[in-house]
């Protein structure tokens, strides 16, 4: 049993646990019909997404051989951010989800993929598909929420801490890869107490993240940069070459950061997004797991270009829903959802792309203070609790 | 071959390793697949460069190896992977042309099998141009040195096809031939005519038997045909109870020995309720009921298992399926692995349960 964060209004108290059981078998049906398709297509898309990234990127890094000339830089500095984007969220994030692992391709396979981020797949793997996907938004256990450095639920307790969280989110907006890293580590916690510092196994996953953050740095700032060198010299301007490539390969590493933040932050945090307490959610049902889902996800609506640049996170409640279906599926299954959050009166958060990012900052904000009044003791376990029961 | 110089290695090693920081964090044979998929070093490859019907059932693809090749032997398979319906499948292909073609190409001769979902896809899809994944040949079912003087073949159906590889290779130096062959129908009969233009030329004696007319050939009836049988050094491919059939016969007459055998192994498993799981390191056997998972029966049993969310979302607890049936508990889809697949089927354990017995690599 799921017990929601003791909100206002609860936002399930018209459906019964039937109801909920009768959802949970109505969103299976929907997951029967993509399996049943799902196939060639699918394999053709990833293939063909994986051989547009990879020739893009080949493309401006050649471009940015030649990043001396501004508008080499510029035209480099564009793709090589498109392919940066394309690689993390519409190929990486959703292989590692075992998306195409029904294609028994040994290449594309959550097992056998790494991808340009500082997190380890594997690391990765294990906090984000195991917990953060198991444990939506229940506080304390699925630690997406704030990340741990933030207060986003008006139920998690202030410190003076967070009134610096505004500054925190951008910074770690900046530098998100880094971020993902260090929670995948957990690094906080662990370098917290010399006993945990010293633990052998969190030592070799910390060697693991460093061993890759060294050879990323080592392409992106020293390899790339040389190889412009030559074109450098031969205009006479060796260390505009090699500081063009560094500033362009920083510049993309950036803008695929705050991109990937802002998409990151839609997903569980605007307004209209339920969070759930710690409690029970032991002996949770299918359908409860389901519904947890639906209400701790929030989408964002734009073009077909939209939802490819945020590796179809933008349909991160069809995502939270059905984690291993391919994602360029969540389109075909949204309006099949939607009709199902309206016939069982439940809110479908949705919205544009600069929208939900303000509405998240604007959480980010306000929860930097304390509450201005005590929330309310109100029940809100799913399914709902009859009153004799809540007496008890 | 010039000699590499201690410093010339190093100083290739080198950059190398500077080309790998460079496509890290994949390697750079990635990129090149995407470019020149047969120069893939770490993956073979071949493309099909013709595609030839021999009879209504089955089609020759004429194959071109990549990097990494290594020819084969007359008599030898080779481990096809093909992709049908987005889905890699892994069967085995006798290879039908002769060893050591200039080109440094292969045939292999696809037959129609009843629900053959890779045959099927193969017949009616395969074109020129499409890629396939390889494997090295492999199979002990070849020629012996020296080449016998007097040799029989007892071949049915696509049992022709590694004898067609070794007649088409090794023909001039085997002395006396003789060939039976058992299909449905003279037209059935998969290289029929160049078979029966081997036979005109005097190269062969070709005993070709249709069973839709005559019925099934019985061991005992070919000493009537091949009345020096036990005296040939023998390759039979077919069906597996002609070959038991076969097998018996020989020993009966203490010619075991001289008898060689090329066993299709059926690709179509039948789904039942519950099996026993066995896991090839640990030796574990466990039975696991029908709607437990795999996870829950093997952890009960005392095996280590790798687990995570319990629930299908996490991939965490994949393991290599060797050989076997399982079926997904949340939708009833059904994965099969047979020994060709390799270590490629990988199957969630936290929400599959047995449906026939299965092998683990764990």
């Amino acid at each position: 049993m799921t017990t929601l964060q003791r909100k206002e209004v609860n936002p399930i108290a018209h459906l019964s646990p039937e109801d909920i059981e009768q959802l949970g078998r109505e969103l299976d049906a929907i997951r029967d019909e993509i399996l049943a398709v799902r196939g060639e297509k699918d394999a053709r898309y990833i293939r063909r997404m994986i051989a547009v990234q990879r020739r893009l990127e080949l493309g401006s890094r050649a471009v940015l051989l030649f990043s001396v000339f501004p508008p080499a830089w510029v035209l480099g500095t564009i793709g090589l951010s498109i392919s940066k984007i394309l690689e993390n969220m519409e190929i990486g994030h959703n292989i590692l989800h075992g998306q195409y692992d029904f294609m028994r391709d040994p290449k594309i396979h959550s097992t056998t993929w790494e991808w340009d981020s500082a997190s380890p797949a594997e690391q990765w793997k294990h906090s984000h598909n195991e917990l953060h996907h198991k444990y939506t938004n229940v506080v304390g256990r699925d630690n997406d929420l704030g990340y741990g450095i933030m207060r986003v639920d008006e139920q998690q307790k202030w410190a003076p801490a967070h009134l610096g969280q505004p500054f925190y989110n951008f910074v770690n907006a900046c530098f998100f890869e880094y971020g993902i890293a260090a929670y995948d580590l957990e690094l906080g916690r662990n370098l917290r107490t010399k006993k945990r510092r010293n633990n052998p196994e969190f030592r070799a996953r910390a060697r693991q993240v460093l061993h890759k953050i060294r050879r990323q740095v080592t392409r992106d700032y020293v390899v790339h940069p040389a190889l412009a060198l030559p074109v450098g010299f031969a205009v006479g301007n060796p260390l505009g070459a090699l500081f063009g490539t560094m500033a362009a390969n920083f510049v993309a590493n950036l803008v695929r950061n705050l991109w990937s933040h802002s998409v990151i932050m839609c997903g569980h945090f605007p307004n209209g997004v339920e969070t759930f307490e710690r409690t029970s959610i032991t002996g949770e049902t299918r359908g409860e797991w389901y519904l947890r889902q639906m209400l701790g996800s929030a989408n964002i609506s734009g073009s077909k270009l939209m939802h490819i640049m945020t590796g179809n996170l933008s349909h991160q409640i069809e995502h939270h829903l059905f984690p291993d279906l391919p994602a360029s599926r969540y389109a075909e299954v949204a309006p099949k959802v939607r009709a199902l959050f309206e016939r069982y009166q439940l809110k479908y958060v949705t919205g544009p792309l600069v929208f939900q990012v303000a509405s998240a900052w604007a959480k980010v904000f306000r929860l930097a203070l304390p509450n201005r009044k005590p929330a309310r003791e109100i029940d809100h376990s799913i399914p709902p609790r009859h009153p004799a029961e809540v007496a008890a | 071959m010039t000699q590499t110089s201690p410093f010339t290695r190093r100083l290739r090693n080198g950059a190398w390793r500077v080309v790998e920081l460079i496509t890290t964090p994949v390697v750079p044979a990635d990129y090149l697949d995407v470019i020149a998929p047969l120069r893939n070093p770490t993956v073979l490859r071949a493309r099909i460069e013709a595609v030839r019907p021999e009879t209504t059932d089955a089609v020759t693809l004429e194959l071109r190896p990549g990097r990494g090749w290594e020819p084969h032997q007359p008599g030898q398979y080779v481990r096809l992977g093909v992709d049908v319906e987005g889905v890699r499948l892994w069967r085995a292909y006798s290879v039908t042309s002769a060893a050591d073609r200039r080109d440094g190409r292969f045939t292999v001769t696809v037959n129609a099998v009843r629900d053959g979902v890779v045959s099927g896809h193969l017949l009616r899809h395969a074109r020129k141009g499409m890629l396939v994944h390889l494997d090295l040949p492999a199979g002990d079912f070849v020629l012996t040195s020296p080449r016998p003087a007097r040799t029989l073949f007892v071949t049915a159906g696509s049992g022709i096809t590694p004898v067609m590889g070794m007649l088409r290779s090794a023909l001039p130096e085997l002395g006396d031939v003789v060939v039976v062959h058992s299909a449905r129908t003279p037209e059935a009969v998969v290289f029929g005519a160049e078979l029966r233009e081997l036979a005109a030329q005097g190269r062969i004696r070709l005993i070709e038997r249709h069973t839709g007319a005559d019925g099934r050939l019985k061991p005992a009836a070919l000493a009537d045909l091949v009345p020096d049988l036990f005296e040939r050094e023998t390759w039979a491919c077919g069906p597996g109870d002609m070959l038991d059939d076969l097998q018996e016969h020989w020993a009966d007459a203490g010619a075991a020995e001289r008898l060689h055998v090329e066993r299709f192994r059926p690709t179509v498993l039948v789904a039942g309720d519950g099996g026993t799981v066995t896991f090839e390191k640990s030796g574990l056997v466990v039975d696991v009921a029908a709607g437990a998972t795999v996870l829950d029966a093997a952890e009960a049993a005392g095996q280590l298992m790798k687990s995570g969310c319990r629930m299908g979302i996490c991939f965490k607890c994949v393991l290599p399926m060797r050989e076997g049936i399982v079926r997904d508990v949340r939708d009833g889809k059904l994965t099969t692995a047979t020994e060709v697949d390799g270590d490629n089927v990988l199957i969630q354990t936290c929400i599959s349960t047995a449906a026939g017995p299965c092998r683990l690599d764990a």
